[in-house]
């Protein structure tokens, strides 16, 4: 216990890490992946294959891999970063967006047809239809799995941990070397500062989730 | 069946044909709607009626054949395509209005988003349509809140915000109450009677009777008769039209 109290500055600025690395891979990922969702959806043959191509290769390939590639084999390719930092934000961005891309995507097959063709009768074009009529009903469903979705991502952010970045986990390894005696607690300080993150986001799915909710 | 001549028609469909993998559910449709006319089309379930209705703002792709609205053939997609829908007023038979908007923002967001018309001059004309159509006391609401024959209304409103050169109605009376198909009647035989020119595919034939200039009767994906409300319904000519119209008077 006192090893926690000792290391609460490691502790604060690994958490402020963490936070960091979520709330900007989040931000990323949920552009990319709503992105890719519309290619899915769209009247093009091309786009929808390269969505579904990624998709399934960024989904199905373990996050370990993925940062990897950002860290190791992308500098060798000739992509420089200063941080190793930017190598986990890409590595957990392009693989979040897979599964954001899929959430967002049953949410708009689960928004009736009916609603794009009377929005497309009007003469919206493809984007009009999707982001004024289509996703923003979409969201009501997807809101859920969303937030399932950036809960997994906070805590897939450890594995940066192993990749030099000095996050929650990162610290939590390199406390319970200094505290070899008090590896229980250091864990458990750590398990309680990814809890400040992932709880309050639980609370929000369910306000938020109450809050867009409409009859249909 | 009579044929008239395509060069004056607002809507033309020449030798249109489409499947459903086995399924020919258009056989070489050709129909010709002038301007200011008014066609119902008749006829058992299955016939292509309501694909047909869907085909003319492509919410159905033929395999051939061509559709040309105004003198204009059908886009295949894209910018084009949805400049044309934008002439083409269409009602579903399940109102499909936008559940996420308020009445009023149904019928003005075509308006806004499309022609780019200005909130202020948009809100006013939308007001205007639901005035006229009876629901004007209904704009703050949601359309959950309002009963069939009202949906119905503001769907007919929101089409007519386009300013359309032709009014598409697919089975706009099916999914309502008894009571409640009057008041969308009403409406429309008072549009028919403003020149609108429209197509209307129904079970109605006391609408098809008094509002009608023409009554097509189509049957397994063809154009069986064509002719005026008058003839068709006192003397049908094929065995398959005296057929449908005998089961209809039965009841």
């Amino acid at each position: 216990m006192d090893a926690v109290i000792a290391s609460l500055p490691e502790y604060w600025d690994g958490f402020l890490r963490t936070l960091y690395l979520s709330v900007i891979s989040g931000i990323i990922a949920l552009i990319v992946g709503t992105l890719l969702a519309a290619m899915r959806v769209s009247p093009v043959a091309a786009l929808r294959g390269f969505s579904m191509f990624y998709v399934e290769v960024a989904r199905n390939t373990p996050l370990t891999i993925i940062f990897f590639f950002a860290a190791i084999v992308l500098p060798r390719l000739g992509v420089k970063f200063e941080q190793f930092e930017v190598a986990a934000i890409i590595a957990l961005s392009s693989y979040t967006a897979a599964f954001i891309a899929e959430a967002v995507r049953s949410g708009v097959n689960s928004v009736p047809v009916g609603q794009a063709e009377a929005a497309r009768s009007v003469g919206m074009t493809f984007t009009q239809v999707l982001g004024f009529i289509v996703l923003p009903q979409a969201v009501r469903t997807v809101i859920p799995p969303l937030i399932n979705i950036l809960i997994a991502l906070v805590k897939n952010s450890s594995v940066a941990g192993a990749f030099f970045v000095l996050e929650l986990f990162g610290y939590g390894r390199q406390l319970s070397n200094d505290y070899g005696d008090q590896v229980l607690w250091i864990l458990l300080g750590v398990a309680f500062f990814y809890l400040l993150i992932t709880v309050p986001l639980g609370l929000l799915a369910h306000f938020v989730e109450r809050k867009v909710a409409i009859a249909r | 069946m009579t044929t008239q001549a395509s060069g004056d028609a607002l809507v033309s469909l020449n030798g249109v044909n489409k499947h459903y993998g086995q399924l020919h559910v258009l056989k070489d449709i050709n129909l010709h709607v002038k301007k200011g006319e008014v066609v119902v089309v008749i006829g058992p379930s299955g016939s292509g009626k309501s694909t047909l209705c869907r085909a003319i703002n492509r919410l159905e792709t033929i395999d051939d054949g061509d559709i040309a609205i105004d003198g204009k053939k059908l886009p295949e997609e894209g910018k084009d395509l949805a400049h044309l829908r934008a002439d083409v007023g269409m009602v579903f038979q399940s109102f499909n209005l936008f559940a996420h908007k308020t009445i009023l923002e149904n019928v003005t967001l075509g308006p806004i988003k499309v022609k780019k018309v200005a909130k202020g001059t948009a809100d006013k004309e939308a007001m205007a349509l639901l005035e006229r159509v009876g629901v004007g006391h209904q704009a703050p609401k949601l359309p959950a809140q309002l009963s069939g024959g009202q949906q119905q209304r503001v769907a007919i409103a929101r089409a007519l915000a386009m300013k359309p050169k032709v009014m598409l109605f697919d089975e706009p009376t099916s999914a309502l109450d008894p009571e409640m198909i009057n008041e969308v009647l009403d409406v429309m035989i008072q549009l028919a009677k403003e020149g609108m020119t429209m197509i209307v595919v129904t079970h109605e034939m006391g609408f098809a009777r008094k509002a009608a200039d023409r009554v097509v009767f189509m049957a397994d994906g063809q154009i069986v008769e064509d002719a005026t409300p008058e003839e068709f319904f006192t003397n049908p000519k094929s065995t398959r039209a005296k057929d449908f119209l005998s089961k209809l008077l039965t009841h």
